[in-house]
């Protein structure tokens, strides 16, 4: 979930652009998947080259030490809150801590393809934040529409694919129909399923897939007295994944709520609260909340004997 | 006679430093509505090397304790989570020792001396209630009727609940309203709410899981969307004022955020 304010006038990109290529540079170093090639997002943000290697879908990397790959969880999903507050502490543009926020994504979803989870489902727009002003829900929408297009490429040939969950009624027509395109194009990718929730919430899910059941019950199709838990989750937007429920769940920025993410699938997720910003949270925030989620014990309401 | 004094003295203390104490607290925002998850039972009494029953029974102590100082600080409702459905999967005696001790507390609820008459508690039981045996659903249904008159403080207690099958009950009941065929083109969010069990109390402000484990374990999912959580590693029998306190001051702080995050809030 995005937190922002409406920019200023002024654009102080120069000292954004500075210590982001640092940490490009350090990241590019270890990672071999052509995600940290710096093309920036059509903004005229000129990247140096970094050093990538061609990507060989083959290449997994091993798990640091201390995790065990048995217990790695299947699906893990993040509400990357926090880049409003980090492009403030840094005295940047809210849009800045924005891409940021892109940036610390793709080093997720790089680390997922790698370590071998299978789903990864992130909290980009919630139905809650339609009520900000125009101009902010206009660039953010903006920026993903952007990102989706130049990032489409490297995506489909790491082998991920992606999903959109959402309303979509809302969306204006060229987002919808750059997601309809990268649905189409990655929809056979098997290294690793990106859901991306926008225009989402869990009420909403819940809402539509009782719409669904109940249209179906007025069709003659089921009578009510069949519907029943698989039912629903059949309907649920998450049906477009073989695990749709969360074996982890990730908040950023030290908030201790879930705001409406997830709802039905978060039943038995177990919840991890990191106090970094989400610009910050990266492969050691990371690997801390892989590591909480190996040593809990998960009884799902019956007893460990 | 000396020692016994001296305790009444101190509890005196204890309670009056208490009240100063949540005087303090309710000038600020307090919550409205609290939730418990009440996790660690078990491993209280094998941390203590007390028979299994025990952990409950110290459970349900901590509990009344627990209830009681909400209600002083003014809270108005309290929803804990007594038993779920997926705890029947657990061996049958134990299955079998947690009803009875249910029976027990129900029932003693009723009793003049409870805590019920005490802060004029109106009880509801939360969940499938026709999955439990005849005496504690009866007994549950009785203590439910004894105190619907009463209207000062709610004790919501889920018994025999899952969150999915509460939220399952909900939309088969909004599916099977004949007005939504005939007035209405679609099923609207406050159909469902309105079928939800939950619906006689305002969403949770908090909620507490003791023992340390961060998970919602098929608890009240619908209603903590925006509810702050909080899981302090005490087992739930060692759960005491300083953890209500606690968490009461994370929740001062950060109710400004929510309170324009709820005012703002569409579906």
């Amino acid at each position: 979930m995005l937190s922002l304010r409406v920019p200023s006038t002024s654009f102080d990109f120069p000292r954004f652009h500075a210590g982001d290529l640092e940490r490009r540079w350090k990241l590019g170093r270890d990672s071999f998947l052509s995600f940290s090639h710096r093309r920036g997002f059509g903004l005229g943000v000129s990247s140096a080259k970094s050093e990538t290697a061609p990507f060989t879908a083959a290449e997994e990397e091993a798990l640091p030490e201390g995790l065990q790959p048995e217990l790695m969880p299947k699906h893990v999903a993040v509400i990357m809150d926090g880049n409003g507050r980090w492009a403030k502490n840094k005295g940047l543009q809210p849009w800045d801590g924005h891409r940021a926020g892109v940036e610390a994504l793709r080093e997720i979803v790089e680390l997922c393809g790698k370590w071998g989870i299978q789903v990864l489902t992130v909290f980009a727009f919630s139905t809650d934040n339609w009520i900000r002003p125009k101009i902010e829900i206009d660039f953010l929408l903006n920026l993903f529409e952007r990102t989706l297009k130049s990032e489409l490429e490297t995506l489909a040939k790491n082998n991920v694919r992606i999903s959109i969950i959402g309303d979509s009624s809302k969306l204006p027509k060229s987002l919808l129909k750059v997601i309809n395109e990268v649905e189409e194009v990655t929809k056979n990718n098997t290294r690793l399923q990106l859901i991306v929730a926008v225009g989402y919430s869990g009420k909403y899910d819940v809402l539509q897939a009782c719409r669904g059941i109940a249209q179906r019950v007025k069709d003659g199709e089921i009578e009510v007295e069949e519907i029943d838990e698989r039912l629903i989750e059949q309907e649920l937007e998450t049906n477009c994944t073989e695990f749709p429920n969360p074996d982890l769940l990730i908040r950023t920025s030290g908030e201790l709520r879930v705001s409406n993410f997830l709802l039905w699938q978060l039943a038995y997720t177990e919840l991890f609260f990191a106090q970094e910003l989400w610009p910050d949270f990266g492969r050691s925030g990371f690997i801390e909340a892989l590591m909480s989620f190996q040593q809990r014990q998960r009884r799902f309401g019956g007893r460990k004997s | 006679m000396g020692g016994g004094g001296v305790s009444q003295l101190l509890e005196q203390i204890h309670m009056l430093s208490r009240r100063c104490l949540f005087r303090v607290l309710s000038m600020g925002p307090l919550p409205i509505h609290l939730a418990f998850i009440m996790d660690g039972n078990r491993r209280f009494a094998k941390k203590r090397g007390l028979e299994d029953g025990s952990g409950h029974k110290a459970g349900f102590s901590a509990l009344m304790t627990m209830l009681q100082y909400c209600y002083e600080l003014g809270v108005k409702y309290v929803t804990i989570y007594a038993f779920s459905i997926d705890n029947f999967r657990r061996k049958p005696e134990e299955v079998q020792s947690l009803m009875d001790l249910m029976l027990v507390k129900i029932k003693s609820l009723l009793d003049k001396e409870s805590i019920v008459h005490q802060y004029g508690i109106r009880v509801y039981f939360i969940g499938n209630l026709g999955l439990l045996n005849k005496q504690v659903r009866a007994a549950a249904e009785e203590v439910m009727k004894a105190t619907a008159e009463n209207s000062r403080v709610v004790l919501l207690v889920c018994v025999a609940y899952n969150s999915t099958d509460e939220i399952l009950q909900a939309v088969k009941r909004s599916c099977a309203d004949k007005d939504v065929e005939r007035e209405r083109e679609r099923v609207r969010l406050v159909d469902i709410e309105e079928n939800m069990q939950m619906s006689v109390a305002p969403e949770p402000d908090i909620l507490i899981r003791s023992s340390g484990e961060t998970r919602l374990s098929n608890f009240l999912l619908w209603q903590t969307g925006h509810c702050q959580l909080f899981s302090p590693d005490a087992l739930w029998p060692e759960i005491g004022l300083r953890h209500l306190v606690w968490a009461i001051l994370n929740f001062q702080r950060s109710h400004s955020y929510l309170e324009k995050k709820k005012k703002k809030k569409q579906l």
